[in-house]
C-alpha cells in the first residue's frame, strides 16, 4: 500500500521557524551563531577601543622597520639590518628545522621503541617500557633544561682546548669538537660556488640543491635501470649485467659535481675565543632536538604499540605458516596493516612536536617564539600584533602539516570498494 | 581555521578587557583606596632589588617603593614588591597590575612615546659594560672579536651590542637569556667568554658570586643608560607622586636632611627651602594630593639619596658602585633637583 504524503499546500508563516520541526533547528543555529558573533564583536570592539584609549590602534608597520638585533643561528642571510619580517622568516626557518628534524628522528625512534616493547625478550621489552614512561610522565621542559645544562656544565669551555696540554681534545681524529656552547664539525665549501638563487625571500643555495638534485636524480635512475632489468628479465629469461650501470647512476653525478664545484672539507680549528670554520651546530639546537625526540618518540612508541596490538594475531599466524621470518612478518605484513591505525594519532605527535618547539625560549635557540615572539616583540611593544602574527604562523604549520599527513593517510588505509 | 583565530582573538580580547577596567579613576586614588602600593622591581638584583635572607626585599629601587609609600601613607612598609622580568614588565604596568615600574629600566624615546610610558626622572645614570674572566686575558671590550656573549633578551643592551660591534668592526655570537639568574649560570659554566648588562648590574651580579676577584669588569662603557621609575602614560597626577617623591630624596642630601636630623630640622630648619620640603611651611603636600609632611615620611622611610647609595650599591657595600655621574650636581655629578617652590 503506497502511502502518498503531501506536502501541506499552507505557505510559510513565521511561527514556523519555532514551531515547525523541519525549521526549528535550523533557526536555533541561526540564533547561536549570531549571538557567538555579537560577542566576539563585542570584545573585537571592546579591544579596539581600549587601544585607542591607550593610542596604540593595531598596526603591523613595525615589521618593515630595522631590527637592530643579532641573531645566532640564521638559516638565511640577516644581518642587524634587516627588516624585523626577516628576523620572523629567521625565526619561522628555525622553528621548521627544529620541527624537520625532531619529527624524522622522533618517528624512526618511536617506531623502534614501540616494537622493541612488544620484544619477547624480557630485558628489551622492559628497558622500553622504562624508557616510555619516563619520558612520558616527566614535562618537556623540565627534559629540555636538563639536557641542556647537561650539555653546559658537562662539556669543556672552547678554551680549554687551548694550549700545549689543553684539557680536552677534538673527537674523530681532530676533526670534531664538542664543547660546552657547540658542536663544531667538518663542512663542506666550494672553491667554484654557484652561488644563491633568490626566489621572493627565499635564497637558495645552488650548491645544496644540485647535491640534492645529484643524489635524488641518480636514485631515481637507479631505479628505472633496475625496473629495465626486470623487465628483460621476464621478457626474455636473462637478467642484462647492470651492475656497472647501477654504480655509474648513483655515483657519477655527484663525483662530477664534486669536481666541478671544488667540493672539499672544512675542518674547525680554534680561533681567538671560539672555533672557527666548518659548521657550528649549537647546543640549544642540540638540547632541544634531542628533548623533543625523546619526549615525542615515548608517545609515538605507545601509537604504534597500540597499532601493532590492534592487527589480530591471525595475520602473523599466517605469515608464519607461510614461513615468513618474524623480522619480515613484522616489515611486510603487521607494519603495513598498523599504519592506519597509527597513521591519525602521529599526525597530533607532529603538531604536538612543531608546537612545543617553542618552548626555545628556554635554552636560547631562536625560533619563531624567540625573534617575533620575544626579541621584536619586546624591542617594538606590538604585543598584540606580533601574537597575533605568531599565532597565524603556527596556525599555517599545523594545518599545512596536518593536510600533508591526511594525503598520505589516505594512500594508506584501508581501501573499501 | 576560523575557530582558531576566533578563540586566539576571544583570548587577547579578554586580556584587554580586563586592561581597561583597571584604568577607569586615577592611580593616586586607587592606591589610596587599596591601601597599598604595588611596585614592580627587578626578579632578584642584588643591591637594586632582591629578597635578602629574612625573605625581605631590599635594595637601591626598593628604598624608592618605600619612599613612596612613605609619602602616600606615611607608613613605608605598605609595599606589594611585584617581580617583573625584562620582557614582561611593561605589560604589567600597562595592564595596572604594578603601579609603577622601577627596574633597572632604560628611557629612552620610544618607551617614553610608543609605549605609552612616562619616565618621570633618573634614579641611576648607567652604561652598558661587559663582564669578563679575568684569566681570559682581555683588558678592552675591543679585544672581544669573535667572542660569545650572554646578554638579557629584550633589553635595550641588546641592540647596544650588535651596533657596538658593527661599529667596531667585529662580530660575536649571542647567547640570549631570560633572567639575570640564568645568565649568571650560563657566564659561571663558561657557555658564553662575557656576559653584558649595565654597568651597575655587572657589578651587582658579580657580588654574588663565588669569587668576584676572578672577574672584571672592562673599562668601555658603550651606552648612556639613564635607569629611571616609569609610570603609565596619562595619568600625570600620578607621575608627579613618583617624580617628587624622588626629588625629595635627591634634595634632601642636597640640604644635608639625613634620617638622623630630619626630625629635628623640621622644627628648628630656618632654610625656607628645607621648610617647605619637609612641609613645615607652604603648602607643597596638598598641591601633590598628599599630607603636609609627605616628604619628610618619605626621607624617613630609608634615609636621603645619598644614605640609600651608600647603603644599597655604595662603595661599603659588597657591590661597591662609586658616585660617579649619580653624584650631587654640587659634588660634579648630574643629581639636580628643581626647586621646592
Amino acid at each position: 500500500m503506497a502511502v502518498v504524503t503531501e506536502e501541506p499546500k499552507a505557505g510559510f508563516r513565521l511561527g514556523m521557524l519555532i514551531y515547525d520541526t523541519r525549521y526549528r533547528s535550523i533557526t536555533i543555529q541561526i540564533v547561536v551563531l549570531f549571538l557567538v558573533m555579537l560577542g566576539a564583536a563585542w570584545l573585537i570592539d571592546n579591544l579596539l577601543r581600549n587601544l585607542a584609549a591607550l593610542g596604540r590602534g593595531i598596526d603591523f608597520g613595525f615589521l618593515w622597520n630595522r631590527a637592530g638585533y643579532d641573531i645566532n643561528q640564521t638559516l638565511v642571510e640577516y644581518t642587524n639590518d634587516s627588516t624585523h619580517a626577516r628576523a620572523t622568516l629567521v625565526g619561522l626557518l628555525n622553528t621548521l628545522l627544529i620541527a624537520f628534524l625532531g619529527c624524522v628522528a622522533a618517528t624512526v625512534l618511536g617506531v623502534i621503541a614501540g616494537v622493541l616493547r612488544l620484544s619477547k625478550n624480557w630485558v628489551v621489552a622492559r628497558l622500553m617500557t622504562v624508557y616510555v614512561e619516563i619520558f612520558r610522565n616527566i614535562p618537556l621542559l623540565l627534559w629540555i633544561l636538563m639536557i641542556y645544562t647537561v650539555f653546559t656544565e658537562a662539556l669543556p669551555a672552547p678554551n680549554a682546548f687551548r694550549g700545549e696540554n689543553p684539557a680536552a681534545s677534538m673527537a674523530l681524529f681532530d676533526t670534531v669538537a664538542f664543547t660546552n656552547r657547540y658542536t663544531a664539525i667538518p663542512w663542506l665549501v666550494f672553491d667554484r660556488s654557484l652561488g644563491w638563487l633568490q626566489l621572493g625571500p627565499i635564497w637558495l643555495n645552488l650548491d645544496f640543491t644540485a647535491i640534492i638534485v645529484a643524489l635524488v636524480g641518480g636514485f631515481l635512475i637507479n631505479r628505472a635501470i633496475l625496473k629495465r632489468a626486470t623487465r628483460i628479465q621476464e621478457a626474455t629469461g636473462v637478467r642484462p649485467t647492470t651492475w656497472w650501470q647501477s654504480l655509474l647512476a648513483l655515483f657519477g653525478p655527484i663525483i662530477v659535481l664534486k669536481f666541478a664545484l671544488g667540493t672539499h672539507f672544512d675542518y674547525p680549528s680554534l680561533q681567538g675565543f671560539n672555533f672557527t670554520g666548518g659548521l657550528q651546530v649549537s647546543n640549544s639546537l642540540v638540547a632541544l632536538w634531542l628533548a623533543l625526540t625523546l619526549y615525542t618518540a615515548a608517545f609515538i612508541a605507545e601509537i604504534v604499540r597500540a597499532g601493532i596490538n590492534a592487527i589480530s594475531r591471525g595475520q602473523s599466524e599466517a605469515a608464519f605458516a607461510l614461513g615468513l621470518r618474524p623480522g619480515r612478518t613484522m616489515s611486510l605484513i603487521i607494519l603495513p596493516q598498523a599504519m592506519r591505525v597509527i597513521i591519525p594519532p602521529l599526525i597530533s605527535q607532529y603538531l604536538n612536536l612543531t608546537k612545543n618547539s617553542s618552548l626555545a625560549i628556554a635554552v636560547g635557540y631562536m625560533d619563531l617564539r624567540g625573534t617575533l615572539g620575544g626579541i621584536t616583540l619586546n624591542q617594538t611593544g606590538r604585543g598584540l600584533e606580533a601574537m597575533l602574527l605568531l599565532m597565524l604562523i603556527y596556525l599555517i604549520i599545523s594545518l599545512t602539516i596536518s593536510s600533508a599527513m591526511n594525503v598520505y593517510n589516505q594512500s594508506v588505509k584501508l581501501k573499501e570498494r | 581555521m576560523k575557530q582558531s583565530v576566533f578563540l586566539g582573538t576571544l583570548a587577547a580580547t579578554t586580556l584587554f578587557a580586563g586592561v581597561a577596567l583597571a584604568q577607569g579613576t586615577s592611580t593616586l586614588e586607587t592606591v589610596k583606596a587599596r591601601g597599598e602600593l604595588n611596585c614592580g622591581v627587578n626578579t632578584g638584583l642584588v643591591g637594586f632589588a632582591a629578597p635578602d635572607a629574612s625573605g625581605n626585599w631590599q635594595g637601591f629601587d626598593v628604598a624608592l617603593c618605600k619612599a613612596v609609600a612613605g609619602a602616600i601613607f606615611g607608613d613605608a612598609s605598605k609595599v606589594v614588591y611585584i617581580p617583573t622580568t625584562s620582557s614582561d614588565r611593561f605589560e604589567q604596568l600597562t595592564s595596572g597590575k604594578i603601579d609603577f615600574l622601577i627596574r633597572n629600566t632604560t628611557w629612552t624615546f620610544s618607551r617614553d612615546t610608543d609605549l605609552k610610558m612616562d619616565f618621570v626622572g633618573v634614579n641611576y645614570y648607567d652604561g652598558q659594560g661587559f663582564m669578563v674572566r679575568k684569566d681570559l686575558g682581555v683588558s678592552s671590550a675591543k679585544e672581544l672579536n669573535g667572542a660569545t656573549i650572554c646578554i638579557q633578551t629584550g633589553t635595550t643592551t641588546e641592540l647596544n651590542l650588535a651596533d657596538y660591534f658593527k661599529a667596531n668592526n667585529m662580530t660575536y655570537t649571542a647567547v640570549p637569556i631570560e633572567t639575570n639568574a640564568e645568565g649568571e649560570q650560563q657566564y659561571l659554566a663558561g657557555a658564553c667568554d662575557a656576559y653584558t648588562t649595565d654597568a651597575s648590574g655587572l657589578a651587582a651580579t658579580r657580588a654574588a658570586f663565588a669569587d668576584p676577584e676572578n672577574h672584571i669588569i672592562l673599562p668601555e662603557i658603550i651606552s648612556k643608560e639613564p635607569l629611571g621609575p616609569a609610570v603609565r602614560h596619562g595619568d600625570s597626577a600620578w607621575g608627579d607622586v613618583i617624580r617628587w617623591t624622588m626629588n625629595a630624596l635627591i634634595a634632601a642630601e642636597e640640604f644635608g636632611i639625613t634620617s638622623a636630623n630630619i626630625d629635628e630640622l623640621a622644627t628648628s630648619s630656618q632654610n625656607p627651602e628645607v621648610q617647605r620640603l619637609l612641609g613645615t611651611s607652604g603648602e607643597l603636600g596638598k598641591m601633590i594630593g598628599l599630607e603636609a609632611d609627605w616628604a619628610k615620611n618619605a626621607i624617613k622611610a630609608s634615609g636621603n639619596y645619598g644614605e640609600i647609595f651608600a647603603a644599597t650599591i655604595g662603595e661599603s657595600t659588597p657591590i661597591g658602585l662609586a658616585r660617579g655621574l649619580n653624584a650631587q650636581w654640587t659634588q660634579g655629578g648630574l643629581l639636580y633637583t628643581p626647586p621646592f617652590r
